[in-house]
């Protein structure tokens, strides 16, 4: 691993624990029938509960509660079929209830696991200790008046999983892999976007430092929502840096909570431990304990997708993909299937190839996702194909790719179109091969008498010879069978 | 005009079947005492016009021979519920100018059924009370008057203008709510019915909460056939509320003729306090001969941990009190006092709107709920409530039905017991338990006291049962033949 940072008195080391609010993909409202859609006007999207009016009162959505099972059994995680929504009560204008309904000491989904693929081919396996359901709160607007603040409460209760990982993680760089292989998961379950700059994935970071060696937990400071996993890795940067530069001083590290700067790329104090509020969490009484039975966890499990880790190792195993490969191929579930629809039948390393290398180069060149690909995938398997059975060569296909990335045509059309059809016509090959040998006798000497290096100067002659279309492949075992003779 | 406000509830229900009279004409009748009552304070808001409008809906309805089970029937609504478009306060000055844009289950319930609202009935602020001295808009009065004493009485709490409204002829049936006894304790000091069903048994949407395991609706009315008749039609299960039960609700007026032959009454020996007043300790022991007349047979049983249901109630309350009550902040609805700032704005408008009672109540609710005590207070007082939830399951292994009575005394003077919370929670003492156990229970007014204040005994029966709670009230009332105030 090998994040260590140095001070003067010790070498130290991260202690890094993750708490991500994930929103749950779902229509409604955690509690109300409100629409969840991004975008609306201000207090479009609000109902009478939403709005903490008088007399409402919360009905639970069961599908965020299918939602937050299928996430557990994605995280591996201990699904508990009782749980009990508990209200954190705090004051803030844009939290109407004057309470925010959560779950504190019985959550929906205990103990699970996170595998980190590091660059290196290893893996790292990060502790979840659990995830609960809650609402988010409405949003304060503080810029639009001199001296008034606006709320918008279309993001009242929209329905939440935080997701709390054990304090395992010891590096930025896993605290971004970690990021990104939970959006995944999430992603490939269909119960979280994980779009981070809509909000829909925003991540606290607990961080303290110790000294290296040792297994002690030291004060930690909880930084806040941070929108992009590069914010999240600099900020625990400045983090860490500020601690050990506090204790290598003398000092100590307060337990509060900070908030990360991006602009200036520090944290500062938000919050010290004397004006943490006490949430005085109790059991909410508006609504049953939530309780299921095994079989509602067997129907999920049994409809669950294959997920990241279960992918990759059969695109190692089925298609002898490198770990590498299977990696990128599968961190997106929308790549995976895209790749394996391209390789269906064919060769499976040479499409793994063409998507990471080729395709991947055009999304990532024009800044779009797999989804809005110019290239479909049954015309790249197409094109594939035309490779494998020698109808066009390597160096052609780069040729009519580029075309399907421009004209969006099938590969057959563009090869048919350009006239570049592969000669793989023996006839035509030896034809040419001869034409060369007997225009230059002084070049054949010089391979007959030890130069077999030359072969490679017969080969580009007849491609010249042929505008490029003979199969260089041919061309070669022609040559070769005639200089030899 | 004036007798058509001294019917039942049942006996107007034929009469208006038989047009003997209009909804309009009993509407009116009812409107014009509410004028000349004014003194009693039972009213927050009235709603004259509209309950003329509404009465004359009725009287089409009638015509067309399709009424519903209160067409035309004029109830007063205790100010807890949300009505849509007419000012809904809870008593409260926190809720200045609040008109809600929805009406509540068991309003809806009751216009749906046909009935006539009048007004919106005064109240304990947020019901936190047992005397009506802590509403912001002054205390109600009882209409009972000690004999040869001219001190203006208590109505009981919380439901306080529900009870003087009913006992005063001012309306045939009232709402009521009922977190700790706020129906019950009301109707015995008022001389009226009051029953509190099981919890979840009417929906609590749209419902201002006080405490929200404990709050419940129930029909306060003169006569228990007229309580029967008005819970059928409050009842029913609401997908909008989690906790009300989807359970179908039985015909409760049907059940009234069945009588207790056969049934065993439970006499819990632990409700006989030393400070029991010696004419309830004889009323009490009246109800159990009528009882026992009328066949049922009485049992001597024990709720051990009765002594611990108040102390228990006032930490489980006040602490769900303190979390309901966050929501009125100033900042969305009702009374805002500007301040420097947000925190600023908050304290000001919460100490501007709540009164002494609630601002105790959320103090109280706060601490016992903090970091530290949680553990000592709130959720030791969930371990003793599953415990006195115990006595009854296990009494009721025993009994069918539970006697007792509702309050240890009779309605005291305004301003009595005021600067004295704890005698003044200790009118609860009976009521309570029920409370935390969401059982059903009952007052019926069954006698008066040596000063000719009504005096109430109250029932108890099995969660969902009900029906054996109005069976045996309707023994009680036949046998105590209570003298109701006449209308006036």
């Amino acid at each position: 691993m090998g994040y260590i940072i140095k001070g003067e008195k010790h070498d130290w080391e991260l202690v890094i624990g993750l708490e991500v609010h994930a929103q749950v993909i779902s229509k409604a409202k955690l509690f109300s029938g409100s629409s969840t859609d991004f975008g609306g006007g201000p207090n479009t999207q609000v109902s009478f509960i939403d709005a903490g009016m008088p007399g409402m009162l919360p009905v639970l959505n069961g599908h965020a509660v299918e939602q937050a099972v299928k996430t557990g059994l994605g995280l591996k995680a201990k699904i508990n079929r009782r749980s009990v929504f508990a209200r954190k009560n705090y004051f803030y204008a844009d939290m109407p209830q004057g309470y925010q309904i959560s779950q504190y000491d019985q959550p929906i989904v205990g103990e699970g696991t996170l595998v980190l693929d590091m660059p290196d081919g290893s893996t790292r396996e990060i502790g979840i200790e659990r995830l609960h359901l809650e609402q988010d709160a409405g949003k304060s607007i503080h810029d639009l008046h001199p001296h008034k603040s606006y709320i918008d409460l279309n993001r009242s209760g929209i329905p939440l999983m935080e997701i709390v990982s054990k304090p395992d993680i010891r590096t930025p760089e896993e605290v971004g892999i970690y990021l990104k292989k939970l959006r995944s998961i999430l992603r490939y379950l269909g119960t979280c976007d994980g779009n981070m700059e809509e909000g829909s994935m925003r991540c606290d970071a607990n961080v303290s430092v110790r000294p290296v060696g040792s297994t002690e937990l030291r004060t930690r400071c909880e930084i806040k929502n941070v929108n992009s996993v590069r914010f999240v890795m600099q900020a625990i940067e400045y983090e860490a840096r500020r601690q050990v530069d506090c204790y290598e001083s003398g000092g100590t590290v307060d337990q509060e909570t900070r908030l990360y700067d991006s602009h200036k790329g520090e944290t500062r104090s938000m919050r010290s431990k004397e004006f943490a509020h006490d949430y005085r969490y109790f059991p909410d009484p508006d609504l049953l304990p939530i309780e299921f039975d095994e079989a509602f966890v067997a129907r999920l499990r049994d409809a669950l997708p294959e997920l990241p880790d279960d992918k990759l190792t059969r695109f190692i195993k089925d298609f002898g993909l490198t770990a590498y490969d299977a990696g990128v191929l599968v961190a997106e579930k929308e790549s995976a299937v895209y790749f394996e629809e391209v390789a269906k039948g064919r060769d499976p390393k040479l499409a793994a190839n063409w998507v990471i290398t080729n395709l991947f180069g055009v999304l990532n060149k024009r800044g779009i996702e797999i989804g809005d690909s110019p290239v479909s995938a049954k015309d790249l398997g197409r094109l594939i194909e035309l490779i494998s059975d020698n109808t066009i060569s390597s160096r052609m296909a780069k040729e009519v790719f580029e075309a399907m990335v421009e004209t969006g045509k099938a590969p057959d059309a563009i090869v048919e179109e350009r006239g570049m059809k592969q000669i793989t016509d023996t006839g035509a090959i030896d034809a040419a091969v001869d034409k060369i040998i007997a225009e230059n006798a002084d070049k054949v000497a010089q391979y007959k008498s030890g130069k077999v290096q030359m072969l490679g100067w017969f080969v580009g002659q007849v491609m010249k010879a042929t505008q490029g279309k003979a199969n260089p492949a041919m061309c070669s075992d022609a040559l070769k069978k005639k200089l030899d003779a | 005009m004036t007798q058509l406000t001294s019917f039942t509830i049942a006996e107007a229900r034929e009469k208006l079947a038989k047009k003997e009279f209009t909804a309009l004409e009993l509407t009116d009748a009812h409107l014009a005492a509410m004028e000349r009552a004014k003194d009693l304070n039972a009213f927050i808001t009235m709603t004259g016009d509209l309950a003329r409008e509404r009465a004359r809906e009725s009287d089409k309805r009638l015509a067309a021979g399709h009424g519903g089970a209160l067409e035309g029937i004029p109830l007063g609504i205790k100010d807890l519920f949300c009505t849509e478009g007419v000012l809904t306060t809870a008593a409260s000055h926190i809720l200045d100018g609040f008109k809600p844009r929805y009406e509540s289950t068991v309003s809806q319930k009751l216009r749906d059924a046909g009935s006539v609202m009048l007004g919106k009935l005064n109240l304990d602020e947020f019901a936190m009370g047992s005397a009506n001295i802590t509403s912001y808009y002054g205390p109600v009065k009882n209409p009972w008057k000690a004999k040869g004493r001219n001190v203006e009485l208590v109505p009981g709490g919380s439901s306080g203008g529900s009870a003087s409204s009913v006992a005063a002829h001012l309306v045939m049936g009232a709402t009521g709510t009922d977190t700790g006894g706020s129906i019950r304790q009301p109707a015995a000091f008022c001389g009226i019915v009051g029953v509190k069903p099981t919890y979840g048994r009417c929906s609590r949407w749209g419902v201002v909460a006080f405490a929200s395991s404990l709050d419940q609706a129930g029909p306060m009315t003169r006569t228990v056939r007229d309580a029967a008749i008005m819970l059928r039609a409050m009842s029913g299960y609401d997908p909008k509320d989690s906790t009300s039960a989807q359970l179908e609700v039985p015909d409760f007026e049907a059940a009234l003729a069945k009588g207790v032959k056969g049934l065993r009454i439970g006499i819990p020996k632990e409700y006989r306090p030393a400070g029991l007043s010696p004419e309830l300790a004889a009323l009490w022991d009246k109800g159990v001969e009528w009882l026992k007349a009328a066949g049922a047979t009485p049992v001597e049983i024990s709720l051990p941990h009765t002594k611990s249901a108040l102390p228990t109630y006032y930490i489980v309350a006040p602490a769900e009190a303190s979390s309901n009550l966050a929501r009125y902040d100033g900042v969305r609805f009702g009374l805002r006092v500007e301040g420097k700032s947000l925190d600023d704005m908050y304290a000001k408008t919460r100490a501007a709107g709540f009164g002494a009672e609630v601002r105790r109540r959320i103090m109280i609710g706060t601490y016992v709920l903090s970091a530290g005590y949680y553990d000592a207070y709130y959720l030791k007082a969930q371990k003793v409530r599953a415990l006195i939830n115990q006595d009854f399951t296990d009494a009721f292994e025993k009994v069918d039905a539970i006697l007792t009575p509702t309050a240890p005394t009779p309605a005291f003077g305004i301003g009595e017991k005021s600067d004295d919370p704890i005698a003044m929670y200790l009118n609860d003492v009976f009521t309570v338990p029920a409370s935390l156990a969401g059982i059903p229970g009952a007052s019926v007014p069954a006698g008066l006291s040596a000063d000719g204040l009504p005096l109430g005994l109250q029932v108890l029966t099995r969660r969902w049962d009900e029906e054996t709670l109005f069976r045996v009230c309707q023994v009680l009332e036949d046998a105590a033949q209570f003298p109701l105030l006449p209308a006036v």
